[in-house]
This record gives structure tokens, C-alpha cells and sequence, in this order.
């Protein structure tokens, strides 16, 4: 599949009609998660024959992405059943066969080494502090390939130096900066939309390294 | 929800040492055709818990799987791996619950999503 054509699939997605901004609702637009998906199979191979999950789905837009793809068996999660609810409306409509669990991030336990890849688009952590950095570190735990994550460029010395020393990556690579529209949904915001910059970033957890030529 | 996912869910409460695997209980349970893919599945072996979808399949209705945890030569067989793609992928547990091996605590299953959500007193 194109780029191209994945971003119009994508493009048809029902969004949130009532944002909550306690868990950041920003939805993730179609054209940075084709992208991201799209740069995830085409450069690295992490997508198609995989098992994908999509950590804080949202409508559903990465995982999505990643069935597009070819992902084996995609899982998104959600702690917000409106998002979900949402989110398996959206796959229907593209008939994705996609499972969906309604879980805290934070309290994921999962069994073993099931999971290759996350795709997450986290809470920025601008509204609870360190939302994205919890989010990262569960993605970590899980992974036994790569964890694909937007985090605000602002925070990139920060985000590098906790994944490398704190949450156990091999490694934590920019792939590229991309602008992020987030339109006026919230009554707080003053201006009618502004981009802020977001860093792609793929993170290798450590004990794969050596598998992660 | 997929057997896969099952197999890899656990019972997240606090305090809880052996949260899996979680105790399924039937309400509807459906089956979706997808594409084999052997290659997948010879990938997906050695990391699935083989008495956790055996007694899963089992619970929803497939008696196909052999008893015996497979050794990797039964992977070269494709009559087993017809087996085990349609237990792993193709039935769903739609309507039910899954039950923490502990406690007893249920987690319902609604609409194929399971609401793994805690209460404030089981974080």
C-alpha cells in the first residue's frame, strides 16, 4: 500500500465529539499516523506479520494503520470507552478486525513476550505531568521489538535521557520532527488551532538489542 | 476478543501474585475468518502459554487442540496449525467475563471488549 492511499483511508475517521481534556483527547490526524506506521514497516519491517498494539487508541487512528499494513493481530487499548466504542465503529467501517481492551495504561500487566511493536500517540503530559513518560515506560515493558511514540520536541533531551537511563531502551532514535495541528477543542485554548512540533521516535527495549540489527 | 490476547491478560489487581490465566466465562462467543499465515503462527509457538488455550478454546466450544503441550515437530504439520490458527485467532469471546484466578473478581466482556479497569481500592 502507498502512502498516499493509507492517509485517505485513514482520513474518513470519526473523531471525538466531546473531548475530555483530563486524559488530552487530541486526535491523531491522518497524516502523521500514516506516516508513522508507514515509516515503522517500510524502514524497519515492524508492522506487517506482527502483533501491534496501540497504546491510549483514542478513535483508533495507529492501529488502524497498523492492520492496513499487514499487522498480524493489532490490539488497542483504551481507558475511555466513548474512545473505544468509537475506535471499533472506525475499524468496521474498514472492516478491521482489530481486539480492544479497556485498560489503565499504567496498570498493564501482560504475560510475557507476546507483543512486537507499540504505536502510541501518549498524552503530552501538559495537563497531568509525566502521563507520557508512564505510557512509555509500560510500552517498554511490553515490547520485545520497537515502541514508535510522538513526544513533544520541547522535551527531547528529557525524553532521551529518561528512556536510555530510567526505562530500560537500548536505544531511542528521532526519526523525524513532524507538525502537530491540534485544533481548538478545549475552551482554554485562545487560538483557533496552532501546530506545536512533535518528534517521531522509535525506542529498541534492551533485551532485544541483539536482535535489532 | 481474540484467544491470543487472553493469552497474554492478566488479572492486574494489587497484592494479586498469580493473575493468570484469567477464568473465562461464556455468554456468546463467535468466530471470524482470517487469513492463514504459517509463518506467523511457527513465529507465535514458542511464546504462547499452551495449557492457558487449550483450557480457553476448551471453555469456548473448539475440543480440536491436543492435550499434550506440542513439541516444535508437530509445526511442520499442517493439520495442527490449521488447528491452532482457528483457536488463536479465529474465535472471539464476544459477550462474558474473565475471571481473576485469585480472587474470583470478574471482569466483564462486553461487545468483544473486556473493561480491565480497577476499582480505586485494587490500584
Amino acid at each position: 500500500m502507498k502512502l498516499k492511499q493509507l492517509e485517505s483511508m485513514l482520513g474518513d475517521f470519526q473523531q471525538f465529539s466531546n473531548p475530555k481534556v483530563e486524559l488530552e483527547q487530541y486526535p491523531t490526524g491522518p497524516h502523521i499516523a500514516s506516516r508513522m506506521l508507514y515509516t515503522a514497516e517500510t524502514s524497519f519491517g515492524d508492522v506487517s506479520n506482527k502483533v501491534v498494539a496501540d497504546f491510549g487508541c483514542g478513535c483508533g487512528t495507529l492501529g488502524a494503520a497498523a492492520a492496513l499494513l499487514g499487522a498480524e493481530q493489532v490490539i488497542a487499548i483504551d481507558i475511555d470507552s466513548e474512545s473505544l466504542e468509537l475506535a471499533s465503529e472506525n475499524a468496521e467501517d474498514l472492516e478491521l478486525d482489530i481486539d480492544f481492551v479497556q485498560s489503565d495504561i499504567r496498570n498493564l500487566e501482560w504475560r510475557g513476550q507476546i507483543v512486537d511493536t507499540v504505536v502510541m500517540n501518549p498524552p503530552f503530559g501538559t495537563r497531568k505531568k509525566g502521563a507520557d513518560m508512564d505510557f512509555l515506560r509500560v510500552a517498554l515493558k511490553v515490547a520485545s521489538q520497537a515502541v514508535y511514540s510522538l513526544h513533544k520536541t520541547s522535551t527531547r533531551d528529557h525524553v532521551k535521557k529518561a528512556a536510555l537511563r530510567d526505562l530500560h531502551a537500548s536505544s531511542a532514535e528521532v526519526l523525524c520532527e513532524l507538525r502537530y495541528d491540534v485544533p481548538q477543542l478545549y475552551k482554554f485554548h485562545k487560538k483557533k488551532e496552532v501546530d506545536i512540533a512533535v518528534d517521531l521516535w522509535r525506542f529498541v527495549p534492551k533485551r532485544n538489542r541483539r536482535n535489532d540489527v | 476478543m481474540r484467544l491470543l490476547t487472553h493469552n497474554m491478560l492478566s488479572s492486574n489487581i494489587k497484592g494479586v501474585t498469580n493473575g493468570f490465566p484469567l477464568r473465562i466465562e461464556v455468554e456468546k462467543a463467535i468466530e471470524k475468518q482470517v487469513d492463514f499465515n504459517p509463518d506467523f503462527l511457527k513465529n507465535m509457538f514458542p511464546k504462547i502459554d499452551w495449557k492457558a488455550l487449550l483450557d480457553a478454546s476448551r471453555t469456548m466450544g473448539y475440543a480440536e487442540l491436543p492435550d499434550e503441550t506440542p513439541d516444535s515437530s508437530m509445526l511442520d504439520s499442517d493439520e495442527f496449525l490449521r488447528k491452532f490458527h482457528h483457536a488463536l485467532l479465529e474465535l472471539h469471546l464476544e459477550e462474558g467475563a474473565l475471571v481473576c484466578p485469585e480472587t474470583g473478581r470478574k471482569f466483564p466482556v462486553n461487545k468483544g471488549i473486556p473493561n480491565m479497569l480497577l476499582h480505586e481500592d485494587e490500584v
